[in-house]
C-alpha cells in the first residue's frame, strides 16, 4: 500500500520491523516441520521453538517453562483470566476476580463471562481520574474467596502506567494471583517479571513490530491454571495446537529487538509526545490531556477535546492524510464514549473527543509539527460545525 | 495535474447507490463513501434492526468502497433520525394523519445531515444513488446566483423526484444524481460491467426501521397507550361499531371495518379528539380539492397567483392536473377537475410542471 499518510496509531499495530520478518522466513519457505514430530523435521522446529522461548523467558527474567506462547494478546488474556480463575475455584474454591474499569476488553469480557455463566463474583476497583489503581481500594477489594486480580500494566487508551510491583506485594500478603496485561507496556516497559511481581504476565507480537498472530503469556511456577484450548499436549498441555513456528520466532526476535533498543528508542518518543501534547495544549482550548502526565508510555498522547465528535476528527484526520484513533470512535457509525473515559469520571461532551496520537519507530520531527498545525483549525472548524446544527 | 471535485457519495450497500459510485469514479471524481447509521428497533441480541443499515448492508458498502478503492466511513445519525424522523412518524399517526417518514427523511437525514457532514468534509457535492436529475439553469445575462431544477427521471417507473420534492436551491447547488439518466434495466447492466459484488435485493416498499414490516405492531408498541379503540360514526354523529384504533385504516377502506349499512360504506375520515372514525357512502368519499401546510417550493420563490401544475397525492399516484393557488402561512389550495378518492392527510402532494418539480405540500386534514 502505498500512501502519503502520516501514522501515529503505533497503540493499535506496529510494522513489521525488517529484521523480525527475515527471522520468520526460513520457517515460511524451508523449514516447515511440526515441532512435535519425532524426526529431523520436527526436530529443527522444535529447536526454533524452543530457542524462542529461551529469549523470550531471558528477557522477562523467568524460567522457559514459565511461557507458554499463545495466538496474541487476547488468547493470552483469556488464558489467565478464565484458566486462572477456574483453577482456582478447583482448588480452593474461589469464586471472586477483581479487574479494574480500565482492562481491556479481552479482560474484561473474560471476567463478565465468569460472571455471568460460571458462577463467579467481580469486583471492579474504581481507579483515579489519572487512571491509577490505588493500592488501598485494591486491599479493600481482596477476598479470602478472591481467584485473582488482573490489573492491565499500561493502559492503551490513556497510556497510564500502573504501580505493578506496589500491587503485586499486596496481592502476594493475600496469596491472591496477580495478572496483568502487558500488551500495550511491551513495547516500551521493563517486563522483568521479578522485579514486577507479577504471576502472571500478557504479551502480543504486533505492538512490537512483530507480526499479528502470536503473543505469550508468562505463568509463574506452581500457578495453577486449566486450559482454554484443550487438545495435544503441547505447551505443557496447557495450550494445545500445533507450534506457529515462524510467528513464534519472530515474536521472540521483535521482543529482543525492542528490549535491545528500548531505551534509545523511548527517550526520542518521549520528545515526540512531548511536542505534540505541548504543542496541542497551547493551541486547541477546551482540551485535556487523559491518563497521568507523568507516569505514562513515552509514545503515547492522549487527549480530550469537549464539543468534537471523536469519529468526525478521525475521518477529517485521515482525508488530511493523518491516522489516528478514538476511545470514541466507532467503525460502523455506533459512536460511545469508551467505558475507560468514563470510569475516569469524564463528561460525554467531553468523553466523545478522545483523540490518541502514539508516535513509534518511523514517526518523525516532520510527521509531529504536522499535526500540531492542522489540528487546531480543523477542531475550530468541527466546533463551529457543531454549534450550528446542534 | 488539476485537482480533482470531491464527492460523497451516500452508500447503502445496494444496487443503486453502489454504480451512482462507481459512475462518479468512473467520470474522475475524488469520491469519499459515506453511510448513516440510522435508528433501530432493538433486537433481542443486542442489536438493532434497520433494513438500510444492517451489519450486512454496512458490510455490503464496505465491499463495494474497497472494490473502488475509495475511503468509506460510517457516521451516526441514530438520534436524530429517532427524534425527526421515527417519533414524527408516531405522532403523526396518533394525531389521526397518514405521514410519509421518506419525505421528512430526505428533508432532515439525507439533505441536511448527510449533506452538512459532505459539506464539512469539504466535498462539493452529495451524490445519492436516486432516481431523479438536477439541472442548472443557463444565467440571464450572467445576473444572480445560478439556479437549479429538480426533474423527474428518465425511468418514470423508478421515479423517485417525489420524496426529493423537499430540497431547495441551497441542496440541488450541491447535489449529483448520477442515475438519473438511466433506466433501471441500465443500472443492473452498469453493475455488472462494473462488477460490483451486490445481490439484487428484492425491492422492498416498507419503511426502513420497520423490523417486520408491521406498522400496526409497531405503533401499538411504541404509540405509548395513545392508540385506542372507539367509535365508528357517519357524519351526523350515528355511531355504528367499534374501531380497534385510528392509524389501521386507510382513506377510502371498505373491507375489514365491521360496519355495514344499505349501501357499502367507506372510512372517509377522522376525528382524532374524540377518537372516532368516520365512515360515509361513495359520494360523500374523496374531495375535488384539499389544503396543504408546510408549502415549499424548489426554486425558492413563492407563487404569487394560481397556476396549472400535475399533482401526485401519494408516491405511487399519477399526476393529475390541478389549479395551485398559493396562501398566507406556507399553505395553498389545490383544486382539481374531478374528485379524488384517496386524497390522505399527512401524504405530500408533489406539484409538477411536466418533468420539473415545483414544489410541495403536506396534506392537511379536514374534518368530516
Amino acid at each position: 500500500m502505498v500512501t502519503n499518510s502520516i501514522y501515529l496509531d503505533y497503540a493499535a499495530t506496529t510494522p513489521l520491523d525488517p529484521r523480525v520478518l527475515e527471522a520468520m522466513l526460513p520457517y515460511l519457505r524451508d523449514d516447515f516441520g511440526n515441532s512435535a514430530s519425532v524426526h529431523s523435521f520436527g526436530r529443527a522446529a522444535e529447536k526454533a521453538v524452543e530457542g524462542a522461548r529461551r529469549t523470550v523467558a531471558e528477557i522477562l527474567n523467568c524460567a522457559p517453562d514459565e511461557i507458554i506462547f499463545t495466538s496474541g494478546g487476547s488468547e493470552a488474556d483469556n488464558l489467565a483470566v478464565r484458566g486462572g480463575a477456574l483453577a482456582a475455584r478447583e482448588k480452593r474454591g474461589a469464586r471472586h476476580t477483581i479487574t479494574t474499569p480500565i482492562e481491556h476488553e479481552a479482560v474484561l469480557a473474560t471476567a463478565h463471562q465468569l460472571q455471568q455463566h460460571f458462577g463467579f463474583e467481580l469486583t471492579e476497583v474504581p481507579v483515579e481520574p489519572t487512571g491509577l489503581v490505588s493500592g488501598a481500594a485494591l486491599e479493600k477489594a481482596l477476598r479470602p474467596d478472591t481467584a485473582l486480580v488482573s490489573v492491565i500494566y499500561a493502559n492503551n487508551e490513556i497510556g497510564t502506567i500502573q504501580p505493578l510491583a506496589e500491587l503485586a506485594e499486596i496481592c502476594r500478603a493475600h496469596k491472591v494471583l496477580l495478572h496483568t496485561d502487558a500488551v500495550q507496556a511491551g513495547s516500551q516497559l521493563e517486563l522483568d517479571v521479578q522485579t514486577l511481581g507479577v504471576d502472571m504476565l500478557s504479551l502480543g507480537a504486533h505492538k512490537l513490530y512483530g507480526p499479528k498472530g502470536v503473543g505469550a503469556l508468562y505463568v509463574r511456577q506452581g500457578t495453577p491454571l486449566l486450559p482454554t484450548q484443550t487438545g495435544g499436549a503441547h505447551e505443557r498441555g496447557l495450550r494445545a495446537g500445533t507450534a506457529n513456528v515462524a510467528y513464534i520466532v519472530g515474536f521472540a526476535e521483535a521482543l529482543r529487538l525492542t528490549a535491545e533498543e528500548r531505551e534509545t528508542h523511548n527517550q526520542r518518543f518521549a520528545q515526540l509526545r512531548e511536542y505534540l501534547i505541548a504543542g496541542i495544549l497551547s493551541n486547541v482550548p477546551e482540551c485535556r490531556v487523559t491518563g497521568h502526565r507523568l507516569e505514562r508510555l513515552p509514545n503515547h498522547a492522549s487527549f480530550v477535546l469537549r464539543h468534537v465528535n471523536g469519529n468526525d476528527l478521525l475521518m477529517h484526520l485521515d482525508l488530511a492524510g493523518i491516522a489516528a484513533s478514538s476511545g470514541s470512535a466507532c467503525k460502523t457509525g455506533d459512536p460511545k464514549p469508551s467505558g475507560v473515559l468514563l470510569a475516569l469520571g469524564l463528561e460525554p461532551e467531553w468523553a466523545l473527543g478522545s483523540l490518541r496520537l502514539t508516535v513509534g519507530r518511523g514517526t518523525t520531527e516532520e510527521h509531529v509539527e504536522r499535526v500540531v498545525r492542522l489540528l487546531p483549525k480543523m477542531v475550530e472548524k468541527l466546533r463551529a460545525e457543531n454549534l450550528v446544527h446542534a | 495535474m488539476t485537482k480533482k471535485i470531491r464527492v460523497v457519495a451516500a452508500m447503502s450497500g445496494g444496487v443503486d447507490s453502489s454504480v451512482a459510485a462507481a459512475l462518479l469514479v468512473e467520470q474522475g471524481f475524488e469520491v469519499i463513501g459515506l453511510m448513516m447509521r440510522l435508528w433501530g428497533e432493538p433486537e433481542a441480541d443486542g442489536g438493532v434492526h434497520n433494513r438500510c443499515c444492517s451489519p450486512d448492508s454496512m458490510a455490503q458498502a464496505r465491499r463495494v468502497a474497497e472494490q473502488l478503492n475509495i475511503p468509506f466511513y460510517a457516521v451516526d445519525t441514530q438520534q436524530t433520525f429517532k427524534s425527526k424522523i421515527v417519533d414524527f412518524f408516531i405522532d403523526g399517526y396518533v394525531s389521526g394523519v397518514t405521514p410519509n417518514p421518506c419525505v421528512e427523511c430526505n428533508r432532515h437525514i439525507r439533505w441536511e445531515f448527510l449533506l452538512n457532514k459532505a459539506l464539512s468534509l469539504e466535498a462539493d457535492y452529495l451524490a445519492t444513488g436516486h432516481y431523479a436529475r438536477v439541472r442548472a439553469l443557463t444565467l440571464p445575462q450572467g445576473e444572480g446566483e445560478r439556479q437549479y431544477q429538480l426533474l423527474k427521471a428518465i425511468d418514470s417507473h423508478k421515479d423517485q423526484s417525489y420524496v426529493l420534492s423537499v430540497m431547495g436551491q441551497a441542496q440541488l447547488k450541491h447535489a449529483l444524481f448520477p442515475l438519473g439518466e438511466y433506466t433501471k434495466p441500465q443500472v443492473r447492466e452498469l453493475a455488472r460491467k462494473f462488477n460490483l459484488p451486490v445481490a439484487e435485493r428484492p425491492e422492498s416498499q416498507d419503511l426502513c426501521f420497520l423490523a417486520d414490516g408491521n406498522y400496526r405492531r409497531f405503533l401499538t408498541q411504541y404509540g405509548g397507550g395513545n392508540i385506542q379503540a372507539g367509535p365508528i360514526i357517519r357524519t351526523d354523529g350515528t355511531v355504528l361499531g367499534q374501531h380497534q384504533g385510528l392509524p389501521f385504516y386507510t382513506i377510502g377502506q371498505r373491507k375489514g371495518i365491521g360496519v355495514s349499512g344499505p349501501e357499502p360504506l367507506y372510512v372517509i375520515g377522522s376525528r382524532p379528539v374524540e377518537n372516532a372514525l368516520v365512515v360515509g357512502t361513495l359520494d360523500e368519499l374523496g374531495n375535488d380539492r384539499l389544503t396543504v401546510s408546510r408549502a415549499h417550493w424548489v426554486s425558492g420563490v413563492m407563487p404569487t397567483e394560481s397556476f396549472q401544475a400535475e399533482v401526485k397525492i401519494r408516491y405511487k399516484a399519477p399526476p393529475i392536473s390541478a389549479t395551485i393557488t398559493p396562501l398566507p402561512n406556507q399553505r395553498a389550495e389545490v383544486a382539481f377537475s374531478q374528485r379524488l378518492r384517496d386524497i390522505t392527510p399527512g401524504q405530500a402532494a408533489v406539484f409538477y410542471n411536466g418533468e420539473v418539480v415545483l414544489g410541495n405540500g403536506i396534506i392537511e386534514r379536514e374534518t368530516p
